[in-house]
C-alpha cells in the first residue's frame, strides 16, 4: 500500500498508519513517521530536483540535514509555500503537498538542462568573467537574467501568517546531539541532579543508532536503548529534552541558539502552536555530540538519481523499511558501505557488486559480505555512472587502468568515509587539528567551556564513544557545580566500528579527465572546477571556495568541504593542513527569519509612544506623523481640507487668535542639586549662574567637537533646580551625554539628573488671545506682563492641579507652555480647549508649528543643523557665554577650520517668484551656467509656503552666507533653475513686538 | 551574546543591558580652553585600536545606568575585568603572564 519498495519486515514504522501526500501533483501513499524522502523512495521516486547551475536531474544523496539535492517546496496554502525544504528532513503528514524546484516546464523535461551541454561556458568563476561587456547590457540583459536564474525555489509572496515564539533558558549542562554519545553524556550529567538540556535535530533521538543494526546497549538493540534512555531523561525534573531542535549557532560565553520546529510536521497545526520556537540558551558547560557526516565518492556522473550515501541507504532500510533499489551497486573506500550491502542483501535486495578502492582490506564485514555471496572487487574504481534520470549502470575499472566492465544497477551506495561534524566546535572559536593518520579535522584547541564527544571528536566505535561521552557528561556536571554522581554507565554489548576512507577525486576523475565528477552537488562544483581555480591563481582555500562557490550553498559544504580541500591541496602540491580549512559559520542549517524575528514584528517591532492628549487629537480627526517612537498630531483637517489648506488655516489662526499645540513629547530633564548651576555652565554654552529663579533661557548644548548637539528652553525654578527641555528626538541622547559628564568628568559636582519627559504633559497655548484663554483657569500666578514676562516660569495651579507655567514662544506670538502632571494632561487640555473656543482658537499640529517657527527663523536642531554646524554658523553666537572659561565644546569650537572664513552659515532665502516653494535638500549654486558638475555652495534646510507672509520662505546653509545678503543665487532643479535672494532668517515680525502682543 | 560584569551591581548581566562608550582613561584637561591644537587632537580624535587588550568605557544602560571601565581582549572578545569609573588603570591583569 505504502509503496512498492517498502519491505514490511524491515524498519520501525507501523505499516497500518498510512498518510496520503502529493509530489508535483501526483498522489502517493506513505506511512506516519516517514520523511518525504523515505515516502517517495518507497514509491520508487528518485528524481526529485534539478541542480542549480546545470539543471542536472538529481535524487537523494542522504537521509538527513546534509542533503544537498532533494530541495522541495512545501505548499500548505496560499501564504504558506516554504521553498528549499530538504525532503530528507520534512516529516510526512497526511495531505502534505510538495513540488520540485528549479525546473521548467517539468522535472523530467527541463529546458534549463541546456546549461549542462553548454557547461564549458559556465566553468568556475564564469560570472566574474562573462558579463563584463558591453557595459549597457548589464542592466537590461545580464542582471535580470541572472536574478531570475539565481536562488533556489520561489519565495512566498504573502505575509507569513504563522507565529513564532522565543525563550531564554539557562542550564548547567547543554548537550547538543542525541545519538548514543549525546544520550550517554546527558544521562551522566542528569544523574547528578544539575540542570540539563538535551537537544537533537531529528524527530526521534538515536542518531546513527537509527541505521546501525549491529549496535546493542544494556541488552537492547541500540535504537530501543536510546528511546528508553530518552523516556527516563524526559521524566526527570532537572532535564529538558528537545527533539526537532537544531543548535544552529554557538556564540560567546556558551550562548547557544537553538531552533525548535514545533508544528511543521503536523497535518493541521492549531493556531495556539507557534511554527517554531527560538531558544537562546546560556550553559555553564556544553557537550558537543554532533556526530559525523558520510562523504560521497567523487567520480564521473556521481550525481545521477539513485546514487546515494551508503549510510543513507541503511537508514531508509533499517528505520523506514524502504529499499532504495532492487539491484544495487556499492562503491567504497572504507568498511561502512559493506554494512549497507549486508543489510540490503539480508532484506532480499540484490547487491550486484561491491567495488572497493582499497587493495587488500580485511575484516569481519568483508568476510560477512563474501559469506552472503556478494561479489567483492578490490583495487577497483567506478569510473562513471550510466543513466540520466536514474542511474542504470556503473562502469568499473582497475584503479591503475585496464579493462572496463559495465554492471547494470538501479542504485549505487557510496562511502568515502566519515567527516566529524566540527561545525559547532568551530563556531565556538575552537581551533581544529588535522589528524594525518585518519585524514580528518578534529577538535584541537578549545576556546570555551565545552567538550566534544563521540564521532564529532574523531572517536571511533560505539563503545569508546559511549565511555568518552559518559565521562565527559559527569565531568561537565561536576565542573558546573554538581556534588554527587550516582549513575551507572551504559554498557555497550555489540557495536560497529569503522574509520578511514579517502579524500578527493577517485581514479577516473583525475586531472587528466574532463568528466563531471561532483564535489559540491548543490552549487554544481566539480573536481575540475577546483583544479581550475588553483590553475587560475587561487592559493588560499578561502579564495578557492569563493571562486568556485564550493561549500557556499545552503548545505554549507557538509559533504563537499573535505573533498574540495583535498583536491585543492593536491593541485597545489601542499599537505592539507597547510591549505587549511574554511571557517564554519552560523547557522548550521538554514533558520527562518520568522524564528529570529519572533514576536518583534508589526506593532510589536518597536514601542509606540503616545501622549496623554493623543486620544483627543485622534477623536478630532488629526493626521499623525512618526517622530522617533512618538506619534505626533501633524495637522487637524476640517471639512475635507487637504494638508496645505489645514496648515494655512492653523497658521493664520495662531497669529490672529490663538492655537493649542500638544508639546508633551519635548524631552524634559530636571537638573537638581547644590551644584546644578555649575553643571549647567559646563554642559551648555550659555551662562547660568546669574539666571534668576523664575526666569528662562534658550540653551545650546555642544559636543566636545564644538558642533551643536541639542537646544531647548531651560527654566530655573529655584537656585538649585533647573527644568531643562530638549528636542523630542534628542531626549535620550542628551540624558546620556549629561550622565556621562556628570559621572566621569565632573563627578565632584553634587547634582542629580532625572528624566521627566513622561511625567509632564505640555500644552502650548500661543497667539494674541493666549493669555485670555489661560488666565481664567490659573490660580496663584500673576498673569500680567510684569508678573510673568516673556521667558519666565512660575509654579502654581491650573484647573486645580499643579502646573509649571512657562511664558515662552516657539511661534513669535505671545505664548505659554502649560506643564501639568501627565495624568491630568487630557483634562487640562479639554478645559483650555473649551476656554479657547470662546476666542476662536484652533488646535494645530507639528506642520503648522514648523511653519510658524520658520517664519521667525527659529532653528530645529537636526533639520537646520546636521552635526557640522557651530553656534556661529547658525547665527547663535549671542547664546555663547563670552566670559566662560569652560564648557563642553569650548575648545572644539575654536579649532582652525571652525573659525575659518567661508563656512556654511544659516541664512534665509526668498524665491524671486513668491509662489515657488523650494525643495528641502535642494542644492544651491552661484552660477547656473557653469559646466556640470557644478560647484555647490549650500543647500536648503527648511522650506514652506507661509500663508502669513503670503509667499514661500526658506532657510539654507550657504557658504559665507551672511556676506551674501541681497545676492541672487540659483537652485538648479530638473524642471529648470530657480532664482533666489539671500535674506535674513526672520520673515515675520522682525522687531519681535508680537511676543507681547 | 557576551556576559558583562557590572562593578556596581556586582553581577554578570547580558550584553543587551550595556552600551559601549569608547576608549577609557582619556582625561579631559582642566584647562581645555587653553589646549594647543595638537593636544586637543590627541585628546579628541586619536584612539588606539589594539589587537589584544583594550581599556574601554561601558554604561550599564538598562541596569544601574552607571558608567564603568572594562578591559577586553579584541581578539577573543573576552572581558578580562571591569572596574569602577575613576579607578586607576589596573597595572596587572588577572591571568596575565608575569
Amino acid at each position: 500500500m505504502s509503496g512498492a519498495f517498502r519491505i514490511p519486515s524491515a524498519g520501525r514504522l507501523k505499516q497500518a498508519k498510512t498518510a496520503g501526500f502529493s509530489f508535483d501533483g501526483r498522489s502517493y501513499t506513505g506511512i506516519e513517521g516517514d520523511t518525504l524522502a523515505s515516502a517517495l523512495l518507497a514509491n520508487g521516486v528518485h528524481l526529485v530536483g534539478r541542480s542549480f547551475k546545470y539543471h542536472r536531474p538529481r535524487g537523494f544523496l542522504s537521509a538527513g540535514v546534509e542533503e544537498p539535492n532533494a530541495l522541495v517546496q512545501i505548499v500548505r496554502d496560499d501564504a504558506r509555500k516554504t521553498p528549499n525544504v530538504r525532503a530528507t528532513v520534512q516529516e510526512l503528514y497526511d495531505g502534505l503537498a510538495a513540488n520540485s524546484q528549479n525546473r521548467w516546464p517539468s522535472l523530467a523535461f527541463d529546458v534549463g538542462a541546456v546549461n549542462d551541454i553548454a557547461s564549458p561556458m559556465f566553468s568556475a568563476g564564469f560570472y566574474y568573467k562573462t558579463f563584463m561587456w558591453p557595459k549597457a547590457a548589464w542592466k537590461s540583459l545580464y542582471e535580470p537574467r541572472i536574478r531570475e536564474a539565481a536562488g533556489l525555489g520561489v519565495s512566498p509572496d504573502k505575509p507569513d501568517p504563522d507565529h513564532y515564539s522565543s525563550r531564554y533558558a539557562h542550564c548547567d549542562v547543554l548537550v547538543l546531539g542525541g545519538g548514543a554519545a549525546g544520550i550517554a553524556a546527558a544521562l551522566a550529567a542528569a544523574e547528578t541532579g544539575v540542570l540539563v538540556i538535551l537537544a537533537d535535530e531529528q524527530a526521534e533521538f538515536g542518531g546513527s543508532l537509527r541505521f546501525e543494526s549491529g549496535a546493542k546497549i544494556d541488552g537492547q538493540d541500540g535504537f530501543g536503548w536510546a528511546q528508553a534512555a530518552i523516556a527516563k531523561l524526559s521524566a526527570m525534573d532537572n532535564v529538558r529534552v528537545l527533539s526537532r531542535t537544531t543548535a544552529f549557532g554557538y556564540y560567546a560565553q556558551n550562548f547557544v541558539g537553538l531552533v525548535e520546529r514545533v508544528s511543521d510536521h503536523l497535518k493541521a497545526p492549531g493556531h495556539d502552536l507557534p511554527r517554531e520556537r527560538l531558544w537562546q540558551v546560556r550553559a555553564k558547560r556544553v557537550v558537543l555530540a554532533s556526530g559525523a557526516i558520510e562523504r560521497h565518492m567523487v567520480f564521473a556522473d556521481n550525481d545521477r538519481p539513485g546514487i546515494m550515501l551508503a549510510g543513507a541507504a541503511r537508514t531508509f532500510l533499517n528505520h523506514y523499511g524502504v529499499a532504495v533499489g532492487r539491484n544495487v551497486g556499492v562503491y567504497t573506500a572504507n568498511d561502512s558501505a559493506y554494512a549497507a550491502a549486508i543489510d540490503l542483501k539480508k532484506a532480499g535486495v540484490n547487491v550486484a557488486a561491491i567495488v572497493d578502492l582499497r587493495d587488500h582490506p580485511t575484516g569481519p564485514v568483508i568476510d560477512e559480505a563474501r559469506a552472503l555471496g556478494i561479489e567483492v572487487n578490490f583495487g577497483r574504481a567506478v569510473i562513471r555512472a550510466g543513466g540520466k534520470l536514474r542511474v542504470s549502470s556503473m562502469t568499473v575499472q582497475p584503479k591503475n587502468g585496464g579493462g572496463e566492465r559495465t554492471i547494470p544497477v538501479d542504485a549505487i551506495l557510496m562511502s568515502a568515509g566519515w567527516t566529524p561534524s566540527v561545525h559547532l566546535f568551530s563556531q565556538s572559536r575552537g581551533k581544529v587539528a588535522f589528524n594525518d593518520e585518519t585524514k580528518r579535522f578534529v577538535p584541537g584547541t578549545y576556546a570555551q567551556d565545552c567538550v566534544s564527544v563521540g564521532a564529532c571528536n574523531g572517536t571511533d566505535g560505539l563503545s569508546a564513544s559511549v565511555d568518552e561521552a559518559y565521562a565527559a557528561g559527569a565531568k561537565a556536571a561536576k565542573d558546573a557545580g554538581a556534588k554527587i554522581a550516582k549513575g551507572t554507565k551504559p554498557k555497550v554489548d555489540a557495536s560497529e566500528s569503522w574509520s578511514r576512507g579517502m579524500l578527493g577525486a577517485a581514479p577516473g576523475a583525475g586531472p587528466d579527465k574532463t568528466v563531471k565528477a561532483f564535489v559540491d552537488f548543490q552549487n554544481d562544483v566539480t573536481a575540475k572546477d577546483i583544479r581550475q581555480a588553483v590553475h587560475e591563481g587561487m592559493r588560499s582555500i578561502e579564495h578557492v571556495k569563493r571562486f568556485t562557490t564550493n561549500g557556499m550553498a545552503t548545505d554549507q559544504g557538509k559533504t563537499s568541504n573535505m573533498h574540495g580541500l583535498a583536491i585543492a591541496a593536491e593541485t597545489l602540491g601542499k599537505p592539507i593542513p597547510e591549505v587549511g580549512l574554511t571557517t564554519f559559520r552560523a547557522p548550521y542549517t538554514p533558520v527562518t527569519f520568522g524564528a529570529i524575528v519572533s514576536h518583534a514584528r508589526g506593532p510589536l517591532f518597536d514601542p509606540t509612544r503616545k501622549t496623554a492628549i493623543h486620544p483627543w487629537a485622534a477623536a478630532q480627526g488629526a493626521v499623525f506623523e512618526d517622530v522617533g517612537q512618538w506619534k505626533r498630531a501633524w495637522y487637524f483637517p476640517k471639512g475635507g481640507e487637504d494638508m496645505h489648506a489645514a496648515v494655512d488655516r492653523e497658521c493664520v489662526a495662531v497669529r490672529t487668535k490663538a492655537g493649542l499645540f500638544d508639546a508633551s513629547t519635548l524631552g524634559k530633564i530636571e537638573v537638581v542639586g547644590p551644584d546644578a548651576a555649575k553643571f549647567m555652565e559646563l554642559l551648555y554654552t550659555n551662562p547660568w549662574e546669574k539666571l534668576e529663579p523664575g526666569r528662562c533661557r534658550y540653551g545650546i548644548m555642544l559636543r566636545e567637537d564644538g558642533f551643536i548637539y541639542d537646544d531647548g528652553v531651560v527654566g530655573r525654578l529655584t537656585p538649585d533646580r533647573f527644568h531643562v527641555t530638549t528636542t523630542t528626538g534628542g531626549a535620550p541622547r542628551v540624558m546620556n551625554h549629561m550622565e556621562d559628564y556628570l559621572q566621569t568628568e565632573f563627578p565632584h559636582l553634587n547634582v542629580w539628573l532625572t528624566s521627566i519627559t513622561e511625567q509632564w504633559a505640555v500644552i502650548a497655548v500661543q497667539g494674541p488671545k493666549s493669555r485670555d484663554i489661560i488666565a481664567p483657569l490659573v490660580e496663584g500666578i500673576d498673569m500680567s506682563d510684569e508678573g510673568l514676562p516673556h521667558m519666565s516660569v512660575r509654579e502654581g495651579k491650573i484647573c486645580g492641579v499643579p502646573t509649571r507655567l512657562f511664558r515662552m514662544s516657539f511661534t513669535g506670538e505671545r505664548g505659554f507652555e502649560v506643564n501639568v502632571p501627565a495624568d491630568y494632561g487630557r483634562a487640562v487640555w479639554e478645559a483650555l480647549w473649551a476656554e479657547g473656543q470662546k476666542h476662536g482658537a484652533v488646535a494645530y499640529g507639528t506642520e503648522a508649528m514648523h511653519v510658524l517657527r520658520a517664519e521667525k527663523g527659529y532653528i530645529i536642531v537636526g533639520q537646520d543643523t546636521d552635526g557640522t554646524v557651530t553656534p556661529n554658523d547658525a547665527g547663535l553666537d549671542w547664546a555663547v557665554g563670552k566670559k566662560k572659561t569652560d564648557f563642553v565644546g569650548i575648545r572644539g569650537m575654536a579649532r582652525p577650520d571652525l573659525v575659518a572664513k567661508g563656512r556654511k552659515q544659516l541664512v534665509g532665502l526668498k524665491t524671486k517668484d513668491p509662489k515657488v516653494v523650494l525643495e528641502e535638500g535642494a542644492q544651491i549654486v552661484e552660477n547656473p551656467q557653469q559646466a556640470i558638475p557644478m560647484k555647490m555652495i549650500g543647500h536648503v534646510t527648511s522650506s514652506y509656503w507661509s500663508e502669513n507672509c503670503g509667499r514661500s520662505i526658506a532657510l539654507a546653509l550657504v557658504a559665507g552666507g551672511r556676506d551674501r545678503m541681497g545676492d541672487t543665487l540659483y537652485v538648479p532643479m530638473p524642471n529648470g533653475v530657480i532664482e533666489v535672494e539671500v535674506t535674513g532668517m526672520v520673515f515675520f515680525d522682525e522687531t519681535g513686538g508680537r511676543l507681547n502682543g | 551574546m557576551l556576559l558583562i560584569r557590572c562593578p556596581y551591581c556586582e553581577e554578570e548581566r547580558p550584553e543587551l543591558e550595556f552600551r559601549n562608550a569608547g576608549e577609557a582613561h582619556i582625561a579631559r584637561s582642566a584647562n581645555i580652553a587653553g589646549e594647543s591644537d595638537d593636544d586637543f587632537e590627541k585628546f579628541f580624535f586619536i584612539r588606539s585600536n589594539p589587537k589584544g587588550i583594550i581599556y574601554e568605557r561601558w554604561r550599564h544602560m538598562h541596569g544601574c545606568a552607571r558608567f564603568f571601565n572594562a578591559v577586553r581582549d579584541t581578539v577573543t572578545d573576552k572581558f578580562v575585568m571591569t572596574y569602577k569609573a575613576g579607578e586607576p588603570k589596573p597595572s596587572k591583569l588577572p591571568g596575565a603572564a608575569k
